[in-house]
């Protein structure tokens, strides 16, 4: 492993400075010449056919430069992916759905048009309830990103019904909307050499690839500009219509297009979490040695895409039991199609799980850390592989210890202060350690200041300084001494910040490259920058111990909760959360990323929820006064505190990813807590207060 | 966004000879409603007179301890008054209670009553409202509604009134001054707004071109012993499920006088005049105010996903008493 030196410093952020003056520029605020803007027309109906679109109002207003729809669109090149193919088809496929879009001289101009454009359609019956029983569900071929859909082991049923205590319950998550600070935005300019984009996004390679597959381009033709990106949460991972449709305008319009989705359209275009319904049974013996484990999920997709989530893969890792099944099933709706969303199967099916542990810790009267504790397995339980690392013991009684979870009367409804119920609740998290191919590049001169370029985002992680910090340490050179390039396309190629795998796989890259870098130099110059400098380049392939070991980030979170015994409402005025993720490579940024997960988490357990109006296969609160987020005033105190790992087999660094497991069991410990506090058990998230007054 | 002029009103009465003049044009205060409404096409304005500058700024404390307060007086101030703060403590902490401190600092006391209902299909031009386009029929009632009025809707509509300042200031007995073409009317708060009826697309008594100069507060000798209790879905930002506007008097442990208002629960803010006779005479008791709240929600229709709604209003309205009361 590298020799930290400035890994697990304390350090600022290097663009801290330039985001709060304004100066750091995203991509809406990017100056561009002779730019005109974009505003999209929205489908009314969740499926069935445009039969006729009048567009003269919008055309014969003053400032409209386009009108787009499905007659006159570009046609895209590349059938892979349905969901890009904007514009391509009368079809409705849900409610939301681009059906026109104008380019105008001024934003207000191409919204006013758009409005005026009028659309008429044969509509169709819709399907948009996902239900444990609907007649379409199927199984995938794979869960997210590949998988295996079921797994089985033992004979779990039969485990069930011999088991001296067992539970068998069905927990359930809504649909849940990736809301980052920026909404999305995208500006294209033509020239003759192709297409340059400054885009919003996780990741500028994969945005290059879409863009130049759909418009029939070589991918050297395509840049992707991306130095700024107001947080993602997994909806700017992947390529979105908007995007596509946004090239296609400044193509058709013959200038550079501007657009940013509103907030009200980050409810239709960009994904979403899927809602899941999980059926959670556990069996065990009466000393709490778990027999059978099964998790059995539902969920849903679109008809004209298939995203299925891996709701139920960290149940096949996290307890030992030798009878064991999980199984994911979607349904197919007339609805957009879900991505990933923090920590996408981990976050929901760790609710489940985590709530069921706890459930059967009062079964059996046994402490819910203790019952973790005594089902911690020795090796990965359905791969056989020894773990890399796992720290999940020790974060839990390091965090019993600091949240004086020792002195805890496990009696539910107990404990009163004034009008406040008052209850504890514990939760495991945890996150796969990976890590993808990468390149990088490092240059040196002759003053021996050096040079670190990569396809890397930061979508306000940290990045800009902590993979700064890698290179330092793998040049052995202070911190000041490199700069860093990212958020280009035309660096050199890297995955995107997403899976919490950006830094290992970018870091992993930088480390070779540094390798390289220092090797050339030693052997080649003896040591000494030749007059024009020096560069190499470094790339990082698969992790091969990927094979050998089982690898994953683990945490154990506490919470305690106050309900008001009049009104139901839940205050949490304490988190504690203690990870075990290897090295933490910058402690500042890294204790901001698991402090927003927590808070998230906290957010998912208390607020978060998408309310769908059947009737209409659309959503009813997209908005932030009435889509929940938790305020200031909802988040009390978090500790966030992680205990030392050395995990020389995930990557040069030792550091696993911290962008996701930070949200994972955070609402699990809170549905427990407000168990602990008031005795009724919220299977059903959001825990709101209408379920807690009878 | 639908085009429009915009004018400064420089004087009353231009302001509303100008709008009276325009029949779809609108008054611009502090236009944290409004503009909102503009941009989701909801309100579509073809003139804007914006009468934030109109000298409607003070807060005047009357001899006898009322107070009248401007109409362009800002949220912020209002809530910081000293006198509100001391004398009328259910206002300040109701203004307070209510949306974040930027929007506070631009939204006016007139802005705040004549806000519109937050109901989500209200806000969305692509699905039926018999508010925004009467006649279109009501999606909220078989839909989405588990924020909607359990008191005093219609088959047309289930709206709530979501002002919280508005629900003090009908427990605080307050007036409306309105100044029109006809000249001023003084209109009683609790009249001030209407209930939907079949005609939900009116929100207020008010004609078009009516200009609100002022609100005025009566004395209250036990405006000191009042208080406003919020219950809402997270912690601040969000709007009330139910509150509770309440001053309480009490004698030898009986109530010798109350004024009690909910939020959150109808198309208007709801004087609960039922429970507030109920409760004048009567020992000031944890069961003699459950007995009040029961008879005035004795007359709520809930619907499937707001019947919470019902037993919140009850427990809230109990608790806020007793505390007042100081009954533990």
């Amino acid at each position: 492993m590298l020799a930290a030196r400035s890994i697990g410093a304390s350090i600022d952020r290097v663009d801290g400075p330039l985001k709060v003056t304004g100066a750091a520029r995203y991509t809406f605020e990017q100056p561009v010449e002779n730019v005109a803007y974009l505003a999209v027309l929205q489908s009314t109906i969740a499926k069935g056919r445009i039969t006729a679109i009048d567009a003269a109002a919008a055309r014969a207003m003053p400032g409209v430069v386009e009108v787009l729809t499905h007659e006159n669109a570009v046609r895209i090149a590349s059938d892979d992916d349905e969901a890009l193919r904007v514009l391509q088809t009368d079809a409705v496929a849900y409610c939301g759905q681009v059906v026109a879009a104008v380019v105008a001289e001024t934003p207000e101009v191409a919204v006013e048009a758009a409005a005026r454009i009028a659309v008429r359609y044969d509509e169709q019956p819709h399907d948009v309830v996902l239900r444990a029983d609907h007649p379409s569900l199927y199984k995938p071929p794979k869960v997210n990103p590949n998988f295996e859909t079921d797994t089985h082991q033992g004979d779990v049923d039969r485990a069930l019904a011999d088991a001296p205590v067992s539970i068998d319950h069905t927990y359930v998550t809504p649909h849940y909307h990736n809301n980052p600070l920026e909404m999305h935005a995208t500006i294209a300019t033509w020239s003759d050499d192709g297409v340059t984009l400054y885009d919003t996004n996780q990741g500028p390679h994969g945005i290059r690839d879409d863009v130049a597959k759909a418009f029939g381009l070589q991918p050297e033709r395509v840049r992707i500009i991306s130095p700024y990106v107001g947080g993602g949460f997994g909806s700017k991972a992947f390529t979105h219509p908007h995007v596509i449709l946004t090239v296609m305008a400044a193509k058709l319009a013959g200038r550079p297009v501007k657009y940013q989705l509103s907030r009200r359209q980050m409810f239709a275009l960009v994904g979403y979490r899927t809602p899941t319904i999980q059926r959670v049974q556990l069996g065990a013996q009466n000393d709490g040695t778990l027999t059978a484990i099964a998790h059995d999920v539902i969920e849903q997709t679109s008809t004209i895409e298939e995203f299925a989530e891996q709701t139920a893969v960290a149940t096949r890792m996290m307890y030992a039991a030798p009878n064991r099944r999980t199984t994911h099933r979607l349904a197919r709706l007339d609805l957009p199609s879900p991505t990933i969303f923090r920590a996408p199967g981990e976050c929901p099916g760790m609710f489940a799980l985590e709530c069921a542990i706890d459930e059967l810790a009062n079964e059996l009267g046994i402490d819910p850390v203790e019952l973790r504790m005594r089902n911690e397995p020795a090796v990965d339980p359905e791969t056989k592989h020894p773990f890399s690392s796992r720290g999940l013991v020790a974060c839990l009684r390091d965090g019993a210890q600091r949240f004086g979870w020792d002195e805890r009367d496990p009696r539910p409804r107990e404990r009163l202060d004034g009008r406040w119920l008052i209850g504890t609740g514990v939760a495991a998290s945890t996150y796969p350690t990976r890590r993808r191919p990468s390149q990088a590049l490092i240059r040196v001169d002759r003053d021996g200041h050096y040079a670190a370029l990569i396809g890397a985002s930061d979508i306000g992680t940290g990045t800009w300084t902590a993979l700064r910090q890698i290179a330092a340490d793998a040049l052995e050179v202070p911190f000041e001494r490199v700069e860093l390039q990212i958020g280009d396309s035309a660096l050199p190629k890297a995955p995107s910040a997403g899976g919490s795998m950006g830094l290992a796989s970018w870091g992993t890259a930088i480390c070779d490259a540094a390798d390289k870098l220092r090797a050339r130099l030693r052997d080649d110059f003896g040591g000494v920058v030749p007059a024009d400098g020096l560069e190499a380049y470094g790339e990082a392939g698969e992790n091969h111990f990927a094979k050998q070991y089982s690898m994953h980030a683990f945490g154990a979170q506490f919470a305690e909760v106050r309900v008001d015994v009049d009104t139901g409402e839940v205050r949490v005025p304490r988190l504690l959360g203690v990870f075990a993720v290897g090295r933490v490579v910058n402690a500042k940024t890294g204790r901001s990323q698991l402090l927003g997960g927590m808070t998230m988490g906290l957010s998912m357990a208390l607020h978060e929820e998408s309310i769908l109006d059947a009737r209409f296969g659309d959503y009813t609160n997209r908005d932030f006064a009435e889509y929940h987020i938790a305020v200031n005033a909802d988040v009390g105190r978090i500790d966030v505190e992680w205990i030392d790992e050395q995990d020389p087999y995930v990557n040069p660094m030792g550091a696993k990813g911290i962008g996701e497991v930070g949200i994972v069991g955070t609402a699990a410990a809170i549905a427990n807590a407000v168990y602990h506090a008031t005795g009724i058990r919220i299977r059903e998230l959001p825990v709101r207060l209408d379920k807690l007054i009878g | 966004m639908n085009p429009f002029r915009y004018e400064r009103a420089t004087d009353p009465h231009s302001a509303i000879t100008t709008l009276t003049a325009s029949p779809h044009g609108a008054y611009l205060g502090g236009g944290t409603n409004l503009v909102d409404l503009m941009k989701l096409g909801v309100a579509t304005p073809d003139l804007l007179v914006d009468v934030a500058r109109l000298p409607y700024d003070r807060i005047v404390v009357r001899p006898d301890g009322g107070v009248n307060i401007g109409a362009a007086v800002k949220n912020s101030d209002l809530a910081a008054h000293r006198t509100i703060r001391t004398h009328y403590p259910v206002l300040s902490q109701a203004l307070l209670s209510g949306a974040s401190g930027q929007l506070r600092n631009l939204a006016s006391t007139g802005g705040n009553l004549l806000q519109r209902t937050r109901c989500l299909y209200f806000q969305d031009v692509t699905k039926p409202c018999n508010k925004r386009e009467p006649g279109s029929g009501c999606s909220a009632r078989e839909g989405y509604h588990r924020n909607l009025a359990i008191l005093g809707a219609s088959e047309a509509c289930i709206a709530t009134h979501p002002s919280d300042m508005a629900v003090a200031l009908a427990a605080l007995d307050a007036t409306v001054h309105v100044q029109g073409t006809g000249g001023e009317r003084v209109i009683p708060l609790v009249d001030f707004h209407r209930l939907p009826g079949d005609a939900p697309q009116r929100d207020t008594v008010l004609q078009h071109g009516d200009l609100i100069t002022s609100v005025e507060i009566p004395a209250c000798p036990f405006g000191a012993r009042s208080a406003y209790r919020k219950v809402r879905d997270r912690a601040s930002y969000a709007f009330a499920l139910v509150s509770v506007a309440a001053a309480l008097d009490v004698m030898d442990g009986s109530v010798r006088d109350i004024r009690l208002a909910l939020g959150g629960v109808a198309h208007k803010p709801w004087r609960a005049t039922r429970a507030e006779a109920a409760l004048r005479g009567a020992p000031a008791t944890a069961e003699s105010f459950g007995r009040a709240a029961d008879e005035e929600l004795a007359h709520a229709q809930p619907l499937a996903q707001n019947a919470f709604k019902v037993t919140l209003a009850r427990n809230v309205i109990v608790r806020t008493l007793l505390d007042l009361a100081e009954v533990r």
